[in-house]
């Protein structure tokens, strides 16, 4: 079933267009990967799917209702249904356990520390709680950014980008988090610029070149395609291979 | 030279035998300042953030314009004080001139734009980052807006404080507003002009010393409110 169907959408910021007409389906409980070079628009349309920008035209359906041009009230009661980890997270300025708690707590569920450790432990990092979310690493951080994601259990969790900037083994954990959350049902959109990472996690992969959606396909077919991997811009390498 | 540290060897002792007259300008001081800083506190805070969390036509002026008016002079805003607390004008009738509650209106109105000011200074060095990840986790417009306030939190307590230290370090309002009135509206400043002008130096003495003693304890809570 189709959960978020995106139809004719552009973006346009002053006079540079990011997005050009993209039409994508989302599946429920499938994860969906959008790869293309740095600039394609990957992260502009993560956000629009968040609601934290507005498009410039076309429409993004949630369920069959169209959720670009809601009211505020409205638009609270879909973005609660998702999940956002953003590529650099930033963190609160205050404890792990805070952090992790903030959406569940913005939501009036307050006696939920039980949750905050399951999610803790999910991400490899219990015993955390009392830390200073400042003082953590990069890793560290995307990783509780993750916890603090999935700890309100969202219906769709939007990642852009979660192994950039870590090191290899932050980013295996990471990885094999995001394919737990698969394998529960649990619909991911996540903008990549990692090979192993798509063909490893993804059911479906779009390509995204110039605020296109140039190609959609399972990641055996699409992955295999040897121009998938030179940017039609500077001629360079998109996708990393590891 | 003999004289000035014969002085301050005097005003010293003014301030360890706790002189009652020390003691009293001293909490007089501090009540009518840190109240004047409750007030614009309470007021400042919620409107500097209204114009942060607000895009509206004129906004940028208006923030220059509130900057403008950090460095206004005392004397300035004690003469529009003055204007609307006399007789004649508008709050007349409610005979707060030459009292302490007519002081802190005074001094209130003196570190409005540095407080606001200082607020929306301290709103925007919070990450917008913050903002989307409040909003990407299902935050409330209004829970967005603490969330900003409270990492903007170091911030808005230097501004209370500095806007403590304005209040507590001018004599212009509390001249031209208190009038100086010995046991009623005179304060560390316009005690320490008008026992300097008589050439009681011991008691200007001690009470600068005062001064400077709680500007020091104010630049150190400062320092370590900013250094965390």
């Amino acid at each position: 079933m189709v959960l978020i169907e995106i139809r004719g959408l552009f973006k346009s910021f002053g006079l540079s267009e990011i997005l050009r007409g993209i039409n994508l389906d989302v599946e429920e409980g499938r994860v969906l990967a959008l790869i293309g070079p740095t600039g394609s628009g990957k992260t502009t349309l993560l956000r629009l799917i968040d609601l934290l920008d507005k498009p410039t035209e076309g429409n993004i359906f949630f369920n069959g209702y169209d959720i670009c041009y809601l009211s505020s009230k409205e638009k609270l009661k879909i973005r609660r249904k998702m999940g956002m980890v953003f590529q650099k997270p930033v963190m609160f300025s205050a404890s792990v356990y805070e952090n992790v708690s903030y959406g569940l707590k913005v939501r009036g569920k307050g006696n939920s520390r039980l949750e905050i450790q399951r999610a803790l432990e999910e991400v490899g990092l219990s015993g955390y709680e009392s830390r200073d979310a400042a003082t953590l690493s990069g890793g560290e951080m995307q990783r509780i950014a993750l916890a603090r994601a999935m700890v309100i259990n969202p219906e769709v969790l939007l990642l852009d980008e979660p192994t950039a900037n870590l090191d290899l083994r932050s980013a295996y954990a990471v990885d094999e988090l995001i394919k737990r959350l698969a394998n529960c049902g649990r619909t991911v959109i996540m903008a990549s610029h990692n090979m192993t990472e798509c063909r490893k996690l993804a059911n479906k992969v779009a390509v995204l070149v110039d605020g296109r959606i140039t190609r959609t396909g399972k990641p055996e077919e699409i992955l295999t395609e040897p121009e998938l991997y030179v940017n039609s811009i500077s001629g360079q390498p998109f996708l990393e291979s590891i | 030279m003999d004289e000035i540290s014969a002085g301050f060897i005097r005003a010293i002792q003014l301030i360890i035998t706790l002189n009652p007259e020390v003691v009293e300008i001293t909490v007089r001081s501090l009540s009518i300042s840190l109240t004047s800083v409750l007030i614009a506190s309470l007021v400042d805070i919620p409107i500097g953030g209204l114009i942060e969390f607000h895009d509206f036509r004129g906004k940028r002026a208006l923030i220059n314009l509130i900057q403008t008016f950090y460095s206004i002079p005392t004397v300035t805003v004690g003469l529009l004080v003055y204007l609307l607390l006399s007789r004649s004008g508008p709050l007349g009738g409610m005979g707060l001139l030459f009292s302490p509650a007519g002081m802190v209106i005074g001094q209130t109105v003196l570190i409005t734009p540095i407080m606001i000011g200082l607020t929306i200074s301290a709103l925007r060095g919070v990450s917008v980052q913050i903002e989307e990840t409040a909003l990407s986790m299902g935050a409330t417009n209004l829970q967005v807006i603490f969330t900003i306030m409270k990492e903007a939190r170091v911030a808005v307590v230097a501004t209370v404080l500095l806007g403590f230290g304005r209040a507590l370090s001018e004599v212009g309002v509390a001249m031209m507003i208190g009038g100086n009135i010995r046991g009623y509206t005179r304060v560390l400043t316009t005690a320490i002009s008008l026992e300097t002008s008589m050439g009681d130096l011991d008691l200007a003495m001690a009470l600068g010393i005062i001064l400077i003693s709680i500007s020091l304890v104010v630049n150190l809570a400062l320092n370590r409110v900013q250094g965390r």
